[in-house]
Parts: C-alpha cells; structure tokens; sequence
C-alpha cells in the first residue's frame, strides 16, 4: 500500500442547489503527479477550491498527512505544506520578481519581532530568492515588476512562488492555461523535474501536458469521479471516451 | 501674493489632515476590499479622546498619545467585532453596516460627551505664530500640521515599501488570496492594516481638534473629501492617496479663496459672486471627474 498523503472522504460542495462535487474520494499518492481532468464545469476548480481551503465543503471531509484538515484555513494548510497555483495567474503585479520570492519565502514565518525588519538587507532571503529564480529562468529578471514578464514567465514565477515555503503537496489549477505551446512545453519540462520531490496534482486542459506527466489521472464529470487510473487505463476506458475524450466507440 | 503664500499652506494643511484619513481608508478598502464609512468615526474619537485628555490634563503629548491609542483600539474592536465577518459580504452589506457604526459611535460619543462641542486649546508651545517669509506670519500649530503630515507620510512610505509587513500589505492589496494560498496568516494582517488606519485616522482628529469643534457627527463631512481622495489618488495606493490628498486640499482651498475674483475680474456680471460660491464648492468634484476621465482607475491604480 503506497503512501497517501492527501485524500477526501465523501466530499460534496453544492451552490444553492446546484451539485459542483458530489462524493469525492481522490488520493494523492506520495510523490505522484495526479492530473485532474474533466469537461468545463465538472467541478474541478470547486475540488481544488476546497482542498486549499478556499471553499469550505458542504459535506465530507480532507485528510492532509492523517490530519483532517476540513475546516482549517488557507494559511494553516500552506504551512503545514499543502501549497496551490491559481487558474487566473496570481503573481503580485506591482512588486519586483525578487520582492515576489522574498515574500513567499518568509511567508511561513509568522508573529515573529522579524515582521519589522527591513528586507533588500538579508543576505540568506536575497540568496533563497536568487536559487529559486535561477531554478525557475527568472534570474536576469530579478529586478523587473512581475507585471511586466511575458505570460509564460508569470506561469513560471507563480509556481516558483507554490514552491518558495517547501512545501510537500502542490496543487496547480490550469497552470498551462493562456501560454501557447511553447510555453506548456518549457512549464511541462519544470515540472517534470519535480517529480518524486513533490506530490502534485494537476488540474489541466492541455492533454498533451496531461499525458507528458501524469503517473495516475482521475476524471471528474458534472461532480463525480468516474475513473482514475493509469495514464494507458484511462485512454482505454470506455466511459471516459463517452463522456469527456469525445471518442465515439 | 501673501495672501497666495498663506492659501497655498492651507491648501497643504488640509491635504496633509486628508492625507493621515485617506491612507488608512485606502488601505483597508485595497488589501480588504471594504467600504468602510465609518471611517470617519475613528477620526472623531481621536478627538474627543485628546480634548478630554487635554482638558484634564493639559498636556498635549497625553492627549496625542491616549487618542492615537483609543482610536486605534477602536478600529481593532470594531474590526474583529463586526468588519471581519463582512469581508467577504457583498458591498452594500459593507455600507448598510458601515453606516450603522457611523449612528452607534456619534450616538456614543453624545452620550459619553453630550450634546455641547468641545474646545481644544492649540497646546502653548505651538500658539502664535511665526513670519515663513518676511511679512508674512503664519500660524505655528498650521505649520505643525504640515510638518507631522509630511514625517507621517515618510514613516508610511518606509513601513511599505522597506520592511516585511510592509511588503506583506503590498502583496494583499495586489493579490488576496494568492497571499493567503502563500501562508500568511491574513486574519492577523487585517486586523492589523486595519488598527493602523483607525490610528491614523484618530491622528488626524488629535491635529483637528485645536482647529475645528470637536462634535458629534464631525466626522461624516470630511469623510466626503477622504473618499474623493481615495478615487482620485487611485484605491489602495498611499502614493496615490498622498497626490490625491494635496491636490484636494489645494484645489479646494484655493478655489473658494481666489474664484470669486477671478471670476469677477473676467466678467463684471453681478452673479459672479454667487457662481464662484457654487463653483468653488464644485471645484473637487470636477477634478476628480476630470482624473477620472483620463484616468478612470485613479492617478496610481493599485492591484
């Protein structure tokens, strides 16, 4: 039996009647890259939504390293390593690349006297933040609003920013969204090479994407999850070609 | 030309007092998303507080310092109180319940006060005044104001854009929940953007007071001004709200006290005076029409 390190139990999120998840069991296997894929308005951004904590679910419940973490807030879950991206890209525009790092960095770093500190002068912060730039081919842009990079090089900065506090669950919601295919293929080889450091699960349209790196895929149609499986399990089951891969048999 | 001289540091005065309001508004309305209209109430309590504490007393440092203390407390309670479950309520909420805040502390403040305006003395060491140029003498505790609105100004701009909480304010006004999602406690950050604007603005009302009466509902009329500040300048930007501020108060102060003779001296007609009167009192809305014309998110959009 692998590892899980984040599941649900049952969990339901309805709007004013209308049902956006119904019963949703997902497991996230350690270090497995786990896509989430499904027609629009399945219900995968109201999943995510909820395993971050920005919704909270109707019913059911979520499990983070065997702790149910249903009902803590957004940034209790971050600390404790459970770190997401969003569909609409969400660097802070007016700040530099750097001082974008530098406060994901020490974002953890709560109540501390530290708080009034100046910034530009602590060397380990500038050092954490030209490591992740340089991992991310953000380095000769350190200095530049992250409002001005090209859309390709928010995506990138956005997940530098997911990683910056160490986390140990990433979810990323759409982070091939707007890029072209130049940009999905460099973003594709990033996270590629988080593999087995991170468990991830992917929420994205872009199949080619979805094929290059997911190790399991489940899918999720109008709320429910119909199958998950292997990456060959899934292109060969049938109700899924049905439902969602337009493939009629 | 004197009288010019003197206009235009009024026109500051009053830019600089906007300027210690519309921050703090600003603020919370940028990093929050909240109307806040009781804003003005923590203003008004800065200056009850420092002319109690000034009667009492006689010592204007206490007064300073027991206003900026109770106003910012305010704001705290109010904030974890009643704000915090608003946020993510819709804006008319913000306002119904801002505006019944507004009723609960101009109420509380007559029944603590009564219904009488209170007078404050301008403290001893800043009465008189003093000749900025030669020939022209200018009243200390005036120049006072211009002089702690600029330091204010100075120690904002250090605290924004040199230390952590600073870069964490940015951050929330720029993106709301990715700062969350990025593990910062938000809760605390608001409470605490929230207490600094409550303060800032109970500055303001601790600097008032010796100038304006000190009473119920006071206020709700500078409260109008702040806002058209904080649209100007652009929401959630200080730089904005320090641009915004001055141009206000210098618009305002030197239309009503130069249109009448301009106008006057441009076309002889008898309704001049009267037409200048309107105009001057127009003079703010029809700058902030036209910055909003060019520039509709403000002169420095934040976010």
């Amino acid at each position: 039996m692998p590892d899980i390190i984040l599941y649900t139990k049952n969990l339901c999120k309805s709007y004013a009647g209308l049902q956006a998840n119904t019963d949703l069991n997902i497991q996230l296997i350690q270090g497995e890259i786990h896509a989430l894929i499904g027609p629009n308005g399945a219900g995968k951004s109201t999943a995510i939504a909820q395993l971050s904590g920005e919704l909270v679910p109707s019913s059911g419940s979520i499990y983070f390293n065997g702790k149910d973490v249903t009902l803590m807030p957004v940034y209790e879950r971050a600390r404790m390593g459970l770190s997401r991206s969003f569909q609409v890209t969400s660097v802070f525009e007016e700040m530099s690349v750097q001082e974008n790092l530098a406060l994901a960095i020490q974002a953890h770093h709560g109540h501390s006297f530290y708080f009034w500190a100046a910034i530009q002068k602590n060397k380990l912060l500038n050092q954490q933040a030209a490591e992740l730039a340089t991992q991310f081919g953000l380095l000769e842009h350190l200095d530049l609003a992250a409002g001005a990079l090209a859309h390709g090089e928010k995506r990138q900065l956005e997940i530098a920013l997911t990683l910056a506090g160490n986390p140990q669950v990433l979810l990323l919601d759409e982070p091939m969204a707007g890029i072209g295919p130049g940009g999905s293929k460099e973003l594709t080889r990033l996270l590629d090479g988080l593999r087995g450091q991170y468990s991830i699960l992917l929420v994205e349209h872009d199949m080619d994407a979805v094929f290059a790196l997911a190790d399991r895929i489940s899918v999720l149609v109008y709320g429910e999850l119909i199958a998950t499986g292997t990456v060959q399990e899934i292109r060969a089951n049938e109700e899924v070609q049905k439902a969602y891969l337009g493939v009629s048999t | 030309m004197l009288l010019f001289i003197e206009q235009v540091l009024n026109g500051l005065q009053l830019g600089f007092m906007l300027f210690l309001l519309s921050a703090g508004l600003t603020l919370v309305f940028g990093v929050m998303n909240l109307i806040n209209l009781a804003h003005g109430s923590f203003y008004m309590v800065g200056a009850y507080v420092a002319a109690t504490v000034m009667q009492a007393t006689g010592s204007f440092l206490l007064a300073l310092l027991v206003g900026l203390i109770m106003a910012g407390l305010c704001g705290l309670l109010v904030e974890v109180i009643v704000l915090r479950h608003l946020y993510k309520r819709d804006h008319l909420d913000q306002v119904l319940a801002t505006f019944g805040l507004i009723l609960f502390f101009n109420e509380g403040t007559r029944m603590i006060w009564g219904r009488q305006p209170l007078f404050m003395q301008v403290p001893e060491l800043f009465s008189g005044s003093v000749e900025i140029l030669p020939g022209i003498p200018y009243p200390v505790y005036r120049l006072l104001i211009i002089v702690t609105g600029l330091l204010v100004a100075t120690g904002l701009y250090l605290l924004i854009n040199h230390t952590r909480l600073g870069m964490r304010i940015r951050a929330g006004a720029s993106n709301r929940s990715m700062i969350a999602a990025l593990g910062v406690n938000i809760r605390w950050l608001y409470s605490l953007v929230f207490a600094l604007g409550a303060l800032l603005a109970g500055f303001a009302g601790v600097m008032a007071a010796p100038l304006f009466a000190v009473e119920s509902g006071m206020g709700e009329s500078i409260l109008i001004l702040t806002f058209v500040v904080i649209v100007i300048g652009g929401i959630g930007s200080v730089k904005g709200a320090l641009l915004g501020a001055l141009l206000v108060g210098l618009v305002d102060t030197l239309g009503r006290a130069f249109l009448p003779d301009l106008l006057q001296w441009m076309s002889a007609s008898d309704n001049a005076n009267s037409i200048a009167a309107s105009l001057s009192s127009m003079g703010i809305y029809l700058l902030m029409a036209a910055i909003l014309a060019f520039k509709p998110r403000g002169l420095f959009p934040a976010g």
